[in-house]
């Protein structure tokens, strides 16, 4: 029942925003997303720690074709609901400076948006999992193209055509699991499970392309991420932290929930060449952002790196890969939001994202950069900040897979370090210049939503247990499962 | 049985209007009179009446009567205008309510006498109505190329019926089926009886290769004609196509599987990549109607427990959305006097609620979710997936990212490019029809169930 809550109350507070005029529409689009919060958070109240899927809900949808509206929460689904509900909030606060033009849908789509995210992370349904899978891919597009920045029509065409592509694949796949599954078929995650677990590798293999070449487009990764970094650079700012803060969580928990059980056999044959497509990524994406001027799309190509990193430690399969995998996802998207919102300040200030033309903001608004310093440092996983916590079990499940993988997915971490510091120090550091010397205090919007985002670095990077306890169980049993698939 | 009655009284009814002068209650009068079909259709329900051994009532005639008669519906409503600008409105109404006597004819005939009768009774009305704009010289060269193709496209079904009688010795459906299962039929007319029937039936579907008047007429005909044929015609063109052929001929389909699955994939690709370089949207929806056939092949090829839902499906979900696209590019080019893609500029800005249901539409036509499209390709994936027609169910994926361009083409027209045009002023039932259909698009794709569940 609260699970059925939390996909609806969105969805109606999203179609009777479209009726609010004027700007008022903000506070209005803040509480709902706070109510929605307060929702998630009873819901982990009255959750138990266990692996059990919890909160179900499971009523007849098309009958005729074995597709039912089954969802529920386990501890997977619990703390991407979290991140979803978390983060919606602090999207719409960040977005109180600005004043975009037709409030009204912005907001509305920003809304619909977090019910399709939360409907892809709670579906037990494979048919319902693509719906709200496609569905979220809406109302992004449209967010990017009505409030985008420049030749947006050109590059929000691109991504939806690619990753509309990826999920035709990942649709074939599903048809053809639910053609496997017994009698008159279901596309019930149980029987989707069963099916793909009953194919031999080769079969195994078929369905962990569809549906990983759908998952790496959405992340994205190397080769499928030529839609990325244009797309996040034009997209206006809550539209770039809807899809690196949550978006892109559908692709790797779309690896967890869907791809490691369905097809162990097939993620076993071909873990090499996918986690080795990740460790390219990553290593190809530092390069890249090593060198970029623009420091949007600079965090873009630091989000291809993470996000490569996630991904190959949960292709690796052992506990520590996916809990860690698990856990980046929370810290990739908090971190990822608040340094798109810094590059939003510090836009809206100076007009220009460019590295090279900043310098001196910390001597004049020294509160900014310290604010700005925690986050960075909770990005390039600094120990005691809530990217470490995740980055070392990355590394350890990874480590465990093959060593000399990790150690090329190590240097992540070194270059992460490198770009980031780098672009600290020529942004913040140095000579104040004609540019920055103008640099405003902070608003008390912004500093609520920085101080939000470092409270969340510090506390989980210190504290991390009650979100691993959280996700634990599930996934425990979930590396059981395969593990016992591939008879090990 | 009820349908056919009743339709063909009021078409004789809307010829009294004329000279009993009661023009003005016509529209309403036939409104109602669809309302009437609509109800007592519903009655033949499970009765699987055969009348006569020409036209059997069985679950499948009558929901694809049905599906026609509730587009038939909103097609009126969308066509208010047309019929109140021209002169001799009765002619028209008759005209059109005769056409769906032959529309339901072919979805319910069991016998080759009465298909034939059927797709006359069906396309001599749209050929006059074709040419409805008289001052138009497209508009005569539609009605006129239409006459043609059609008259050369019921040669061949002729042709093919011949030789299917000369085979076999039966018009009935049933009677030909027991003499091919006998083995009695098994003369190489037959097989040739049934190509030539197979390209007449094309010809109506619109499949490429025969696509080719598709477009021309499509676009010179009248925006409210050209929704009916796309629409109206071309469901019952494919329930009459799939009775046939899945029943039938299926004890011969190796004779003709080869060739539909090489026409779909055709009609596919040149549906698509054609629509693409369309500037007037007319014309390009005209080729997204040849691409839908395309797909509603798929699912004939198919032959399977899925296929008839399938098409049923299929037909309704375009049906609704093609109704919804004509009419509003019938709202834009009346105002604009231009039915370009940049005719839709900032068209998000001046009209809200058109762009809005323009853009439902286009997302089901595209097969996006949670609209009908994407359950209605999604189904006939599956059906087709199920035959073992995988690399056509490729073909088909592709196919429609294609479709995706240009249909978003025009929104991002509406909602991205700017222009200074005034707001376009709409009657407020044709507001109120166009949110009807909005609503009953996204009502399909979130409850299939309610039409596939019927066959």
């Amino acid at each position: 029942m609260i699970t059925l809550l939390l996909i609806l109350f969105p969805l109606v507070a999203s179609l009777l925003l479209f009726f609010v005029k004027g700007q008022q529409v903000k506070n209005i689009a803040l509480g709902a997303a706070i109510l929605e919060f307060a929702i998630a958070i009873f819901a982990l109240s009255q959750f138990k720690q266990d692996a059990s899927m919890q909160f179900e809900w499971n009523s007849a949808w098309v009958q005729s074709m074995g597709i039912t509206f089954h969802v529920g929460i386990d501890g997977i689904s619990m703390l991407l609901v979290l991140l979803t509900t978390f983060l919606v909030p602090v999207i719409i606060l960040t977005s109180f400076k600005n004043d975009h033009k037709n409030p009204s849908a912005f907001y509305a789509l920003i809304l619909f948006m977090q019910m399709a995210l939360l409907g892809v992370f709670v579906s037990l349904d494979g048919f319902l999992f693509y719906v709200f899978w496609e569905l979220a891919l809406l109302p992004i597009y449209f967010i990017c193209l009505l409030w985008g920045g420049e030749d947006r029509a050109r590059i929000t065409f691109k991504f939806f055509v690619y990753t509309l592509a990826g999920s035709l694949f990942m649709l074939g796949g599903l048809i053809y699991l639910y053609l496997h599954t017994p009698g008159t078929h279901s596309f019930n995650i149980d029987a989707i499970y069963a099916a793909g677990r009953g194919m031999d590798v080769v079969h195994q293999g078929y369905v962990f392309w569809a549906m990983f070449i759908a998952f790496a487009i959405k992340m994205p990764i190397f080769p499928f991420h030529t839609w990325q970094p244009d797309t996040y650079t034009t997209a206006p700012t809550q539209g770039t932290m809807l899809l690196s803060g949550i978006m892109l969580k559908m692709g790797t928990f779309g690896l967890v929930r869907w791809l490691l059980p369905i097809a162990p056999l097939g993620v076993e044959h071909y873990a090499n060449t996918a986690i080795g497509l990740a460790v390219i990524g990553i290593v190809y994406a530092s390069c890249i952002a090593i060198v970029q001027k623009d420091f949007k799309r600079l965090i873009a190509y630091s989000s291809i790196a993470h996000v490569g990193l996630i991904a190959a430690g949960i292709l690796s399969m052992n506990v520590q890969g996916v809990q860690g995998g698990m856990i980046q996802m929370l810290s990739h998207g908090v971190n990822v939001v608040g340094l798109f919102f810094i590059v939003d300040i510090i836009q809206r200030r100076t007009n220009t994202r460019e590295i090279q033309s900043l310098g001196g903001i910390r001597n004049v608004n020294p509160q900014f950069a310290v604010l700005f310093l925690f986050i960075l440092l909770g990005s390039v996983a600094l120990p005691l900040t809530n990217g470490f916590v995740g980055e070392f079990l990355l590394l350890n499940g990874l480590f465990q897979h093959n060593a000399w993988i990790a150690a090329f997915a190590g240097l992540s971490v070194i270059l992460g370090a490198v770009y980031m510091l780098r672009s600290y120090q020529s942004i913040m550091l140095g000579e104040t210049n004609s540019i920055t010397s103008s640099f405003a205090p902070l608003e008390n919007s912004e500093k609520a939503v920085l101080l939000i985002i470092c409270a969340a670095v510090i506390a989980f990077g210190v504290f991390p247990k009650p979100l691993l306890d959280i996700s634990g169980p599930a996934v425990d049993q979930l590396v059981q499962g395969v593990q016992a698939a591939l008879g090990k | 049985m009820k349908a056919l009655i009743l339709l063909s009284s009021l078409g004789v009814i809307a010829l009294l209007a004329e000279i009993f002068s009661f023009k003005k209650l016509l529209y309403p009068i036939v409104l109602l009179g669809l309302i009437t079909t609509f109800v007592l259709n519903i009655f033949d329900w499970d009765t699987n009446k055969l009348y006569f051994k020409m036209v059997q009532f069985d679950n499948y005639a009558v929901a694809f009567s049905a599906v026609i008669i509730v587009i038939a519906f909103l097609w009126f409503i969308m066509a208010e205008g047309f019929f109140k600008e021209e002169s001799n409105q009765t002619d028209y109404f008759t005209l059109v309510l005769f056409s769906l006597v032959g529309a339901v004819i072919m979805v319910s005939y069991s016998n080759m006498a009465m298909l034939f009768l059927g797709i006359e009774i069906l396309s001599i009305p749209m050929y006059i109505l074709a040419g409805s704009n008289k001052t138009d010289v497209s508009s005569n060269e539609a009605a006129f190329k239409y006459l043609i193709m059609g008259a050369f496209a019921t040669g061949f079904l002729l042709f093919g019926i011949a030789l299917i009688y000369g085979a076999t010795g039966s018009f009935d459906l049933a009677g030909i089926a027991a003499a091919v299962t006998n083995g009695s039929a098994v003369s190489s007319i037959f097989y040739v009886g049934v190509l030539l029937m197979l390209v007449g039936m094309a010809f109506k579907v619109s499949a490429a290769p025969f696509h080719f008047w598709a477009p021309d007429v499509y676009q010179g005909a009248p925006t409210v004609i050209t929704a009916f044929m796309a629409t109206i015609v071309k469901t019952a063109a494919f329930a009459a196509f799939l009775r046939l052929f899945s029943t039938t001929f299926m004890s011969v389909s190796g004779t003709w599987m080869h060739v539909v699955w090489v026409m779909a994939a055709l009609t596919l690709l040149v549906g698509n990549i054609t629509a693409v370089m369309q500037t007037s949207t007319k014309r390009m929806l005209a080729y997204s109607s040849v691409a839908h056939a395309g797909y509603m092949l798929l699912a004939l090829l198919a032959g399977n427990s899925y296929s008839n839902s399938a098409i049923l499906f299929y037909a309704a979900a375009y049906s609704i959305g093609s109704i919804a696209t004509f009419s509003i590019v019938n709202i834009i080019s009346k105002s604009k006097g231009t039915d370009t893609v940049d005719s839709f500029n900032g068209l998000g800005k001046s009209n809200p609620l058109l762009a809005v249901v323009m853009t439902i539409a286009l997302l089901s036509l595209a097969g996006i979710p949670p609209t009908a499209g994407f359950f209605a390709k999604y189904y006939i994936f599956t059906s087709a997936f199920v035959a073992g027609n995988v690399s056509l169910v490729l073909i088909a994926i592709i196919a429609s990212l294609i479709g995706v361009y240009y249909y978003f083409r025009i929104i991002i027209a509406m909602f991205f490019k700017h222009s200074s045009d005034e707001t376009i002023a709409v009657e407020s039932n044709h507001k109120l029809l166009l949110i009807v259909i909005a609503i009953a698009i996204i009502a399909l794709g979130l409850m299939p169930d309610c039409i596939i569940s019927l066959l």
